[in-house]
């Protein structure tokens, strides 16, 4: 399976990365590529092999559901490039 | 006053319990080393005053009779470890700056044991790499060389800051962390012991994500015994993390009997592959008649899938970090692109990303993107996921059949030059980990341990692959090959 620029620029889409239009035709190259090489799969006889969930077997763990941390909005927003009586901040959303 | 090229875990924890010399003179000492070795960039961030601080709280402890076996040890922390109030980035431009509220679990343990944090260490960026070459911070360059040459060599990566700071003798020991083989591989460029513990055994909570279900932290040491020690330290169970398993942490030092008598070493004959290096073979031979000679029955055995696990692995690794970087958008912490007039939140998120993430990254990301997107999840992830329940099964049926542990080579080559894949398809670099990554996708543990060094003089390793949980048992059979091996090869300082 080959990616075309129309899949490069839709799936650059989906991860939320800008690629320029001149840089596409390159990424479809490199994700073909790969794409290429995940292609040997394909040879395995995988019929009524169940797909991996959890590489250890085990039952999680449950717990009673209550608060049991926070109340740290200081911490919480001390990284952000831009915060604002106690959010986020972002570039506005709804016109 | 000491030759830090001598000096172990285990022999400073009994010379710092004797006072021959303080927690406080060998951290200055370490930080005087690291102060000089600016040129191997091994190091991204550097803590004096914490280490410092720790080393006297550790020199405290030590004079009331209070101390673990980590108490005054010296150690590089791996930049993936959020480290509260320190630089924490994944050597990643888009985590500019950012500096965690929080200290993680395994770091949380080793720092409470009394261990010293002498700095952050350089790796590849967001753990997305074999040659340290993809890190924000420029790549370590290797202490080894070629010969005379002196051609920068790559540490391997991701784990490459670790890697070189032990061999190096910047600190006794390192934290990494392997998603497909991040700590043996380095371990094995550089001729140092690297772990790779049983999926579970140490808590992932505070580790920056990279893929979820494969990624491990471990110790990187400079021998059996220190890994044995600082395991130890790191393992154990944590609510913070639903997959950390509610098991008891045997004492690793005390199974290291050395005696092997008996025990089923398999050899996999998928492991020799075309075009395989002669010295890496003759490595690995000579490997297996040393556990022969110690008393292990050698088997050849099969792992049919080996083939496809690296395909496996390059989906289901970008298809979890496709999910796990999506918390980097700018808005939380670290770097956020500027826009234009006109643009709005999703030119915000959109160019943060393209100027935040290298490319190696932004490759993963959206492959993983691709694979779980709409119509095609089902033919690779889905697919993908089958594959790996076979390569569980493969480990499983040999284990089943009384092998004790799996002998491999380490990586396909000894380390190349810095920049010599600059060229290369992708892939060719993903090769690396040919025999590291179906460790990851069985959730198995793996050591690397140094075994010799190649026609010029690079140190080449051998990995032992143990059953779930029984990382006392191949750290034993680790320890009974390094004794039988004999490497003391250190580089020659240049820096």
């Amino acid at each position: 399976m080959s990616i075309d620029i129309k899949t490069a620029r839709k799936v650059a889409h989906l991860a939320r990365i800008e690629v320029a239009e001149e840089a596409l035709p390159p990424l479809a190259d490199a994700l073909s590529n790969i794409l290429a090489f995940m292609e040997q799969l394909n040879e395995v006889d995988i019929d009524g092999v169940e797909p991996m969930s959890s590489v250890t077997p085990m039952a999680l763990k449950q717990r009673k559901d209550e608060v049991t941390d926070g109340g740290y909005q200081d911490k919480i927003l001390a990284n952000a490039p831009d915060s604002r009586e106690g959010f986020f901040a972002v570039p506005k959303v709804v016109e | 006053m000491t030759d830090l090229s001598n000096l172990t875990i285990a022999s400073v924890r009994d010379s710092l319990r004797k006072g021959a010399f303080t927690a406080l003179e060998l951290t200055e000492q370490y930080l005087g080393a690291i102060e000089s070795a600016g040129a191997l960039n091994a190091f991204s961030a550097n803590t004096p005053d914490i280490a410092r601080a720790q080393a006297q709280a550790a020199d405290a402890r030590l004079a009331k009779g209070d101390a673990p076996d980590m108490c005054g040890i010296p150690l590089g922390i791996k930049d993936l470890f959020c480290t509260k109030g320190v630089q924490t980035q994944a050597a990643s431009h888009i985590l500019d700056g950012f500096k965690p509220e929080y200290e993680s679990t395994i770091t949380s343990q080793l720092f409470g044991a009394g261990a010293v944090m002498l700095g952050k260490l350089n790796m590849d960026e967001f753990a997305m790499g074999s040659s340290n070459e993809t890190s924000y911070y420029g790549p370590v360059t290797s202490p080894w060389r070629r010969g005379n040459e002196s051609t920068p060599l790559t540490p391997g990566g991701s784990s490459g800051g670790s890697a070189a700071a032990v061999s190096a003798d910047l600190c006794l020991g390192a934290t990494g962390t392997d998603t497909g083989g991040s700590i043996r591989q380095p371990a094995a460029f550089t001729g140092i012991v690297g772990v790779k513990p049983t999926y579970g055994r140490c808590s992932r909570w505070g580790v920056v994500a990279f893929a979820s279900s494969l990624d491990q932290a471990g110790p990187m040491v400079k021998t059996v015994r220190d890994s044995a020690i600082m395991l130890e330290a790191m393992a154990g169970h944590d609510p913070k993390d639903s997959t950390s398993a509610d098991l008891a942490v045997p004492n690793f030092e005390a199974a290291l009997s050395g005696d092997i008598r008996g025990k089923k070493i398999g050899l996999p004959k998928e492991y020799r592959l075309d075009g395989m290096p002669e010295e890496i073979e003759a490595l690995w031979h000579e490997g297996a008649e040393k556990l022969k000679a110690a008393g292990a029955e050698i088997v050849d055995i099969s792992l049919p899938h080996t083939k496809y696990a690296l395909p496996a692995y390059y989906v289901i690794a970008p298809a979890e970090a496709s999910s796990n970087l999506s918390r980097y958008d700018g808005v939380k912490y670290g770097h956020r692109a500027k826009i234009k007039s006109g643009e709005g939140i999703t030119e915000m998120y959109e160019r943060t990303r393209a100027e935040g993430f290298g490319s190696e990254v932004q490759r993963r990301v959206m492959i993983g993107a691709y694979v779980l997107s709409a119509g095609f999840y089902d033919a690779y992830y889905i697919r993908a996921q089958k594959v790996r329940t076979l390569i569980k099964q493969d480990f499983e049926k040999v284990f089943a059949d009384g092998i004790d542990q799996i002998l491999t080579p380490a990586t396909p080559s000894a380390a190349f030059g810095l920049g010599e894949m600059k060229d290369a398809d992708p892939i060719k670099m993903y090769l690396n980990d040919v025999f590291t990554v179906t460790v990851n996708l069985a959730g198995l543990p793996g050591v690397s341990v140094p075994a010799g060094l190649d026609s010029s003089g690079l140190p080449l390793g051998l990995q032992l692959i143990g059953q779930p949980w029984n990382e006392a048992d191949m750290l034993n059979t680790a320890y009974a090959l390094e004794q039988a091996s004999g490497f003391d090869a250190k580089p020659v300082k240049w820096w």
